[in-house]
């Protein structure tokens, strides 16, 4: 089958590819240097294949630095938060969809104000409040901000769906004698799925990346979090570039794997609404 | 956000709660139950969102007017607009808002352009679609400290950009060399996110309209700019307003590539912000900085909202 390419395509073609190229040559300079002995990271002309190649930056990341419990840290507040941010947020946006109450414009109008408010404009009465309820550099001080700040951006994306959902279904299953939450659990969640996954992925990618509340927060070396593992792999002088790369791949392999395997619920959260990485 | 959170229009999707499940229970029931369902799928979520959120808004504004003592067990005074009328005389915080609104200036436009411009090649499906959309949108999903890392490490004295440019700039150590490196971050991590989001609106674009057009005798420019762009406006409103609030809160990327460095001259707001707060733990001051880039930043969405609205309409 021949398909005759016009000048114009082979110019729009050339075009991505160059743009294509800027955008990723940074990550592949990235994970060479991850490969690099100190003395070949900064060498002139820049080594594109390191030459020697050493997995000796891995190894020290892995081994003899702590990024193995770092990781594991991550991993369960992100995993955690998720799953509270996201079911919480369900349950609201149920709340605010299927039922009427008194002042329940007024309420969702107090949530939106939460989109409006950047994380970093509310980290001093945060951590005063967090102080006093003794929730300084713990994991559980990290998830409990991570789940408030990302209540309202789900919440508002999931009520969206939640009010599309046909009536009808949940008439019938209340006939069949099932109260709210059994509606809520075995209707309503099942059929929201492909917006909870987006809540989902959203949710986590934000978690697993926060920077400036676990920098704020976590003090003690084991309660540390990839972005501040990795930001404080910096040496006063001289960084070890390669040390620090190896790091941030490990730290950015599962975002960009579950960006790969979910690429279409990420076109769907963009397109639903305010979600900005 | 007028029609987000407009009032239920259609009567059957909301109802009374116990409308429907009246086998039994008597009509006469007591409002605090009617209301104790939904109650009960809002509170757990709204009461977190109460104190961790709410609360922090009010306090931040009670801190700013307070000589606050972070001492447990210190007085704190009510000092009313002092911190306010300092902010105002402090020249390192009109530096930072300078620098804050250089960034948003040299990061805002180019992103709009670049990703609609991207969003316009890859419009059309074609095999290498999904493939090019993926690489211009793997920077936004890569976290902000470690492509900061990388970007510091390719503007390095000794680093791929002198290297490529045949230069011998030390970038990181000069106000606006800095910025240059602050800025291309900011511009290189946004592209694929306001790209992905043009590529929905474009879709949208009934093909009718440009095919009217095309029938009518307009070229592709004419096309793009008397068809495509007032189609697609609504979303241009959305990313830039997007944007700009993103642009003024930039922090992670500044904070680990220069914190401010040389001499707190490359300091945005927030930096300085957080460096107030936590290096010299003047709380009130700290929390008057941020209360009064929020209000910056609700004001120029207000604006904008209305710009948009009017250009709209005209």
């Amino acid at each position: 089958m021949s398909k005759r390419v016009s000048p114009a395509d082979a110019l729009r073609l050339v075009t991505l590819a160059i743009g294509a190229l800027v955008m990723i040559t940074p990550f592949l300079y990235m994970v060479s240097t991850s490969f690099k002995a100190q003395q070949y990271v900064l060498k002139i002309p820049p080594q594109f294949i390191p030459d020697p190649a050493t997995l000796s930056n891995y190894e020290r990341v892995l081994v003899r630095g702590d990024f193995g419990q770092y990781f594991l840290n991550s991993l369960f507040v992100a995993v955690t938060a998720t799953a509270i941010a996201v079911l919480l947020s369900a349950m609201m946006a149920y709340g605010f969809a299927r039922y009427r109450f008194p002042g329940r414009e007024w309420l969702f109008r107090i949530l939106l104000l939460g989109l409006m408010i950047p994380a970093l404009m509310l980290i001093v009465p945060q951590f005063v409040l967090a102080k006093w309820l003794g929730l300084i550099d713990t994991l559980w001080g990290l998830i409990v901000f991570y789940v408030a700040g990302n209540l309202a951006l789900n919440t508002f994306l999931l009520r969206g769906f939640f009010q599309a959902l046909p009536q009808e279904l949940d008439d019938a299953m209340q006939i069949d004698g099932a109260n709210a939450w059994r509606r809520f659990i075995g209707l309503a969640l099942p059929l929201a799925r492909p917006a909870l996954a987006t809540a989902t992925i959203f949710t986590f990618l934000a978690t697993w990346d926060e920077y400036a509340w676990a920098l704020t927060s976590i003090t003690s070396p084991e309660n540390k979090t990839l972005p501040i593992a990795v930001a404080l792999l910096q040496g006063p002088r001289g960084t070890q570039w390669g040390l620090v790369f190896a790091a941030s791949i490990i730290a950015i392999l599962p975002v960009i794997a579950v960006f790969l395997i979910f690429q279409r619920h990420f076109v769907q959260g963009l397109t639903a609404g305010a979600v900005k990485g | 956000m007028t029609d987000l959170v407009r009032e239920q229009s259609s009567p059957t999707l909301v109802r009374h709660p116990t409308s429907g499940v009246s086998h039994g229970v008597g009509a006469g029931m007591q409002p605090w139950r009617t209301y104790l369902t939904p109650a009960l799928f809002v509170a757990p979520g709204f009461l977190i969102y109460t104190v961790f959120v709410l609360c922090p808004m009010v306090q931040a504004v009670l801190m700013s007017v307070f000589d606050y003592k972070v001492v447990a067990g210190a007085v704190s005074t009510f000092i009313g607009a002092t911190n306010y009328i300092r902010a105002f005389h402090d020249e390192h915080l009109w530096l930072s808002l300078s620098n804050s609104g250089i960034y948003m200036l040299f990061t805002v436009p180019p992103q709009i352009a670049l990703g609609l411009g991207v969003a316009l090649l890859l419009q059309h499906k074609s095999p290498a679609q999904p493939f090019f959309r993926v690489l211009y949108y793997l920077p936004v999903v890569t976290s902000w400290v470690v492509v900061t890392l990388l970007f510091k490490y390719l503007f390095a004295d000794r680093g791929l950009i002198n290297y490529l440019l045949g230069l011998q700039v030390s970038w990181l150590s000069d106000r606006w060399t800095a910025m240059v490196a602050i800025c291309a971050l900011g511009v290189w991590k946004g592209i694929g996110w306001s790209m992905m989001i043009f590529i929905a609106a474009l879709q949208g674009v009934p093909n009718s309209l440009i095919e009217a057009a095309k029938i009518d005798g307009a070229g592709p420019w004419q096309r793009f700019w008397s068809v495509t762009i007032p189609a697609i406006w609504p979303t241009m409103a959305f990313i830039t307003i997007m944007l700009v609030i993103g642009g003024l809160n930039v922090f992670t990327s500044v904070q680990a590539m220069t914190d401010g460095a040389p001499g707190g001259s490359t300091d945005v707001v927030l930096t300085y912000m957080y460096r107030t707060t936590f290096s010299f733990l003047d709380f009130g001051y700290g929390s008057t900085i941020a209360v009064l880039l929020t209000l910056l930043v609700f004001a120029l969405s207000a604006i904008q909202l209305r710009v948009f609205r009017n250009e709209a309409t005209a």
